[in-house]
């Protein structure tokens, strides 16, 4: 299965407008034994952790090894 | 007791500095970004035990004591998508630059990519000023503590020292390699302890449950962001996290990297790292209220080493003193060592001294160790004459780093950019950020005309704004330096 990357970078957009939970703002029930803004957070991390693991399984930039070795002859600190 | 079981946390992490010390090399580049050697596990310990400061842990505590719930989505969650974000797109790609051109210091980037001697030295004063606060806040924040956890019988100014010293010891001697293995214990004790302070503290309030419970009985608004936190003001402040793009420490982090492939397992676990250190702080900081009401302003900060105090037992409450020690430490001790390299490479030997160029490895070595010191020396100093309100500071150390993000991105993917630009956005910081200071760092929680808008959002847009109009009004850059930057299979940039 692959997942095409430009389908990866709009995730991200779109979890950066659901970090705006406004629905939330003013609820205060419990959920977890925690306020339900609280654990919506929460599980906003699990959200980026899984994100990130479908970029590093699905959007690696694959070229960046090969470009770190690409230039041996400019090895020396160059300040 | 609390004395004996810091005393011996401190000798442990001396310990494990010295034992890195056996892989040393002798050469600049390894005291300087360990020979670019470091494994995927050192590694999230690193970035996230430098990036995890006392500030970000007991500040966190005393926000959410004032603020309530909304402090996690405010600064953790946030964090928990950003920061790795940002390490995917930008501190790869630095890593794969620095390893190609043998790059040692941030600094080194920017003039290397613009070709230009006087971008890098403004850069350099630029980030060493927006250091500085940052180096003090860790240094009082460790003498702080120490005083709070012995309720005053060590003053402050011996804690300042001891941390000082233990830094100096393991960041002199072990170079990059000894931070990076004592980050990771540290990283690992103040995890581990934060987690058990947590579960100790909240049992004795009648568990989660209990606590909400009594909490939404006594003060309700704690468990809503209601009117403690402005929608604009959530949605604004995700740009503070952008800092860790230009921080100079987490640049020499990347850059010590093993391969492209180590920062994969950091890529994926670092928004469960936030999270697990981010969750007890906030409870903890919220059902607070529970045992000690009615603390003021920035006393609030202490809320965590109150409950410790009174609810923990001694041992722990030493071991948990020792857990923040590791949090001042892990961030100390980075900053510290990446202003001494660049101190000793984008200065000393940039403008050829002591041999410029073609100074030798020993003494590459030898000048970074002797600026760790100076540099440590002088901020315990400094420490001592600077008043507490400096950890207002810290926040507005944020937004400048993290207003200067569009330098590094336009570095990286844009090759139209050009120092101009670079200038011009700089400059564009420098006012506005000048201009939103002298208006709003005595007043806490400032946003622009009380709208919610974090400063941050605005200088970060003007600086955006000041890169590309800069960028397209002067010549474009040598084609040649272009080249050299964008390999052709690199589709980045226009």
């Amino acid at each position: 299965m692959t997942i095409p990357k430009w389908l990866l970078y709009l995730l991200i957009l779109a979890m950066y407008v659901l970090h705006n939970d406004l629905w939330l703002w003013h609820d205060s029930s419990l959920f977890f034994g925690l306020p339900v803004g609280f654990t919506y957070h929460i599980a906003f991390c699990l959200g980026a952790a899984l994100l990130l693991t479908l970029l590093v399984n699905y959007a690696w930039p694959a070229h960046l090894e090969k470009q770190a070795e690409g230039d041996d002859g400019d090895q020396e600190g160059q300040p | 007791m609390t004395l004996a079981v810091i005393f011996a946390y401190l000798g442990l992490v001396l310990l494990v500095g010295g034992l890195s010390h056996r892989l040393f090399r002798g050469t600049g580049e390894d005291y300087f970004v360990a020979s670019r050697t470091i494994g995927p596990f050192l590694l999230l310990m690193s970035l996230f035990g430098t990036n995890m400061t006392a500030f970000a842990i007991l500040g966190a505590s005393g926000e959410a004591y004032h603020e309530g719930i909304g402090v996690f989505g405010m600064m953790a969650s946030s964090s928990a998508l950003i920061i790795p974000t940002v390490f995917f797109f930008v501190g790869m790609k630095v890593w794969a630059l620095g390893k190609q051109h043998g790059i040692l210091t941030q600094v080194q980037y920017f003039r290397q990519r613009w070709n230009s001697d006087g971008l890098g030295l403004v850069l350099f004063i630029v980030l060493i000023v927006l250091l500085i606060p940052y180096l003090l806040i860790g240094v009082m924040g460790g003498g702080l503590t120490l005083n709070l956890i012995t309720k005053g019988d060590v003053p402050r100014w011996a804690g300042s020292l001891l941390v000082c010293v233990v830094v100096m010891t393991y960041v002199c001697y072990g170079g990059l390699r000894g931070t990076a293995w004592v980050n990771t214990f540290q990283t690992l004790v103040f995890m581990i302890l934060g987690g058990v302070a947590f579960i100790v503290i909240l049992r004795e309030l009648g568990g989660l449950s209990g606590a909400m419970a009594a909490l939404a009985e006594k003060q309700p608004d704690l468990l809503i962001r209601g009117d403690h936190i402005k929608p604009l003001k959530l949605l604004t402040y995700t740009c503070i996290p952008l800092s860790v793009g230009m921080f100079p420490h987490m640049f020499m982090h990347w850059l010590t990297a093993k391969g492209a492939r180590t920062f994969r397992v950091p890529l994926m676990v670092y928004p469960l790292c936030i999270a697990a250190v981010w969750i007890p702080s906030v409870t903890l900081g919220v059902v607070g209220h529970l045992s000690f009401p009615g603390l003021k302003g920035p006393a609030a900060n202490s809320i965590l080493v109150r409950l410790i105090d009174l609810h923990a037992p001694e041992v722990l409450a030493g071991l948990l003193a020792a857990g923040v020690f590791a949090a001042v430490m892990s961030s100390l001790d980075s900053q510290v060592l990446s202003i001494g390299t660049m101190f000793t490479q984008d200065i000393v030997r940039h403008y050829g001294w002591g041999g410029g160029e073609q100074m030798s490895e020993r003494r590459q070595v030898l000048y970074g160790r002797l600026f760790v010191t100076a540099i440590l020396i002088l901020t315990f100093a400094l420490a001592q004459v600077v008043d507490r309100s400096i950890f207002k500071l810290a926040i507005w150390s944020f937004t400048g780093f993290a207003a200067l993000f569009p330098i590094v991105v336009a570095a990286l993917f844009w090759k139209r950019s050009t120092k101009y630009g670079a200038l011009a956005s700089i400059a564009s910081v420098a006012v506005l950020w000048i201009y939103f200071f002298s208006k709003g760092w005595q007043t806490p929680g400032y946003t622009v005309g009380g709208t919610g808008i974090m400063p941050v959002a605005v200088i970060l847009a003007a600086s955006a704004v000041a890169m590309v109009v800069g960028s397209l009004l002067t010549r474009p850059p040598e084609p040649a330096v272009v080249r050299r930057f964008f390999p052709s299979h690199d589709a980045g940039g226009k």
